[in-house]
């Protein structure tokens, strides 16, 4: 890595995107703490309520719940789409048109806006005109992603799964072409089973893209909300109800402006927590290099 | 170690095994890519049938084989503007986005200043934060200075997660330009912004181009922010797809058009991104 | 500025981090800080120890919050004592 100039009038190159998000991020975060504080019926109307919203917030079961669903709905999607996008990664070809045609096919489902992924798995999974719906009733299981709760999460599971792992799988198929040949040559002539040069050529050069994709696909899917929102609606009962799902049905549908401040905080100062540790380690690793 | 003992049988059984691992590779990328590509393909093959053959019953192909449905998205103003409107409000984020990412992401990949690190933090968390936090400010914020319900609005909201994609990407890019280039183009004279238009923006082309791709990209996918913000004359088609989709009845040949024309511009511009795919989605940071 | 709604306690709240982040800046520039490593598992600035200090502060309060009925006021003193051994040995 080369080493930078010691330059403060940089900060004039930064400065429009400073502004820019500074606009978009700080004075809301600012409305935000204001609210949370306060019981507002109108800006004219409103009471310094102090903590209360917090505790109300904190202690509230619907969302201690949610965060629980979130919480397993994250670890299983990673627990599923990194291990399959490592094979899918190890299984495309590095060389030629047909690496360029794979590259492609695998990464349409990333290109897709978040409502029609949902759209296409509410129909996909619809018994009466989905393939995936009709099949299942076909093997003979009772399948209906709206009134099942099981069926939902599977429905749910598997639209992510089949929405991002195409992520995983391009980070590490870049993290594989990364490695030099004569790394594999000299495996060949020591006689490695395929299993050793996973083990100790390819899985180390991939600990750099894996964290990248860990922390992207956790960070978005603890966002989630498009996807399930058109899929299931957060149903049956609040089976698939993840956390912008509630803060938005607070903040959107009952315009409970307080507590709903008061939730994004809690849940924004969750998601600092974890982006810090990730930025850490990535910044750590690429300072080792 | 012991290879140059027996090596040409060894070689030859090492390499059948390898010929086998391939094929075994390749029948199980075309499985995966088939199952991948199966909802998507339903998504379309429903596209070109009738509600009545969508609801009789599953088939492959549409035995009545029928445009209608694309014909009434391009007929009706209230579709077609949705379509106008998503790809204005995505343009008019990805221009705001390149313009104020270039000169920071020059910033970040050359010079060290105070507060850098932190800066480059805070931009990273405004990408990772929850659109749904920040819905209730956003509405009244752009309410009050009275840009509810416009294009810019959408994509002022749009740029707290584009910029930060935008520098982060870019940074990555610039910093595989060698420095040299910057000293020797200031000692022959050229001022900064000469510099920077003439002769760096021209060798990190293609990083710019990657950048549009993904701003336009994940503009394009989001829909809570652009739902809020807008009422009646910005709304996206992401909008008027849900609100088919809550009406009674469901046209379901109509809805499945729809969102097949949302994959297309997508689908259009891929090819020129393949190789940086990888890069884009993950930040600049592969 | 209404639809803001502003009180007292969050505005003094933002300029007393407002301060915080412009003392900060001038202190840097007039004596420009090492990485070190102390009794945190990394090395970190003064920048970084300010911010790890600010968010274990915040989960410091919202853990007070939610599970006594103390005053918050004690909170807030039991953070400031971490901070300053955060920036201190940190």
């Amino acid at each position: 890595m080369q080493t930078k100039v010691e330059n403060n009038k940089a900060w004039l190159l930064v400065m429009p995107v400073f502004l820019i998000v500074a606009f978009s991020a700080i004075i809301p975060l600012m409305t935000v703490v204001n609210y949370s504080v306060q019981d507002i019926f109108d800006p004219y109307t409103r009471y310094f309520v102090g903590t209360e919203w917090f505790k109300q917030v904190m202690l509230d079961s619907r969302l201690h719940e949610a965060l629980l669903r979130q919480f397993i709905y994250s670890f299983t999607i990673l627990a599923i789409e990194v291990p399959l996008g490592i094979c899918v990664a190890l299984m495309m070809p590095t060389k030629g048109r047909g690496a360029s045609l794979a590259l492609i096919l695998v990464a349409i489902p990333l290109l897709i806006p978040w409502n029609v992924v949902g759209t296409i798995w509410q129909i996909f999974g619809r018994a009466d005109i989905g393939l995936f719906g009709a099949f299942m009733s076909y093997i003979g299981v009772d399948y209906n992603y709206a009134s099942n709760p099981m069926d939902a999460w599977l429905t749910v599971v598997l639209m992510d799964v089949w929405h991002w792992t195409p992520l995983v799988a391009l980070l590490c198929y870049s993290g594989l072409r990364a490695i030099p040949e004569v790394y594999y040559q000299a495996a060949r002539i020591d006689r490695a089973s395929r299993w050793a040069v996973f083990r100790y050529i390819q899985l180390p050069k991939l600990t750099n893209v894996l964290i990248i994709g860990v922390l992207l696909r956790f960070m978005d899917s603890f966002m989630i909300y498009t996807e399930p929102f058109v899929l299931t609606g957060g149903g049956p009962g609040s089976s698939t109800t993840f956390l912008s799902q509630s803060l938005v049905q607070q903040a959107i549908g009952q315009f409970d402006l307080g507590p709903a401040a008061a939730f994004s905080l809690v849940y924004f100062l969750i998601i600092l927590l974890v982006c810090w540790v990730f930025y850490t380690t990535i910044m750590n690793m690429q300072k080792d290099k | 170690m012991q290879s140059s003992k027996e090596q040409a049988p060894v070689f030859s059984r090492a390499e059948r095994k390898a010929r086998n691992a391939n094929l075994r590779g390749r029948f199980g990328l075309v499985l995966y890519v088939v199952l991948l590509l199966l909802p998507i393909y339903w998504l379309v093959n429903m596209s070109f049938k009738t509600n009545t053959e969508i609801l009789s019953g599953l088939s492959f192909f549409p035995a009545d084989f029928t445009l209608e449905n694309y014909a009434k998205i391009f007929s009706d103003s209230t579709w077609y503007m949705g379509y106008v409107n998503s790809i204005f409000y995505v343009s008019m984020n990805m221009v705001i986005s390149l313009l104020v990412a270039l000169p920071a992401a020059y910033a970040f990949s050359r010079y060290r200043f105070i507060g850098d690190k932190h800066m480059f933090f805070w931009l990273l968390s405004n990408r990772m934060a929850p659109p749904a936090v920040f819905l209730l400010p956003f509405f009244q914020l752009y309410s009050s200075v009275g840009l509810f319900d416009t294009h810019i609005a959408v994509a002022l909201a749009h740029c707290i997660f584009t910029v930060p994609l935008a520098v982060w990407i870019l940074e990555g890019f610039m910093s595989g330009v060698p420095r040299e280039i910057d000293e020797t183009a200031y000692i022959d004279g050229y001022s900064f912004p000469k510099f920077f238009v003439r002769i760096f923006i021209p060798l990190i082309r293609s990083g710019i181009g990657v950048t549009a791709f993904f701003c336009f990209m994940f503009s394009w996918v989001e829909l809570l922010l652009a739902r809020t913000l807008t009422s009646v004359d910005a709304k996206p088609i992401a909008a008027i797809m849900t609100r088919t989709v809550s009406a009674s009845g469901m046209d379901w040949g109509l809805l499945a058009a729809a969102g097949v024309l949302t994959i297309i511009p997508g689908m259009l511009v891929i090819y020129f991104v393949r190789n940086h795919v990888a890069k884009g989605f993950a930040l600049g940071r592969v | 500025m209404a639809w803001m709604s502003w009180t007292l306690p969050t505005a003094l709240f933002f300029i007393g981090i407002a301060v915080i982040l412009v003392g900060m800046t001038t202190w840097q520039i007039v004596s420009p800080c090492v990485e070190r490593r102390g009794f945190l598992p990394l090395a970190t600035t003064r920048g970084d120890r300010l911010f790890i200090g600010l968010l274990s502060s915040a989960f410091i309060h919202l853990a007070f919050v939610a599970l006594t009925d103390v005053n918050i006021a004690v909170a807030t003193v039991l953070s400031a004592f971490w901070m300053l051994i955060l920036m201190r040995w940190g």
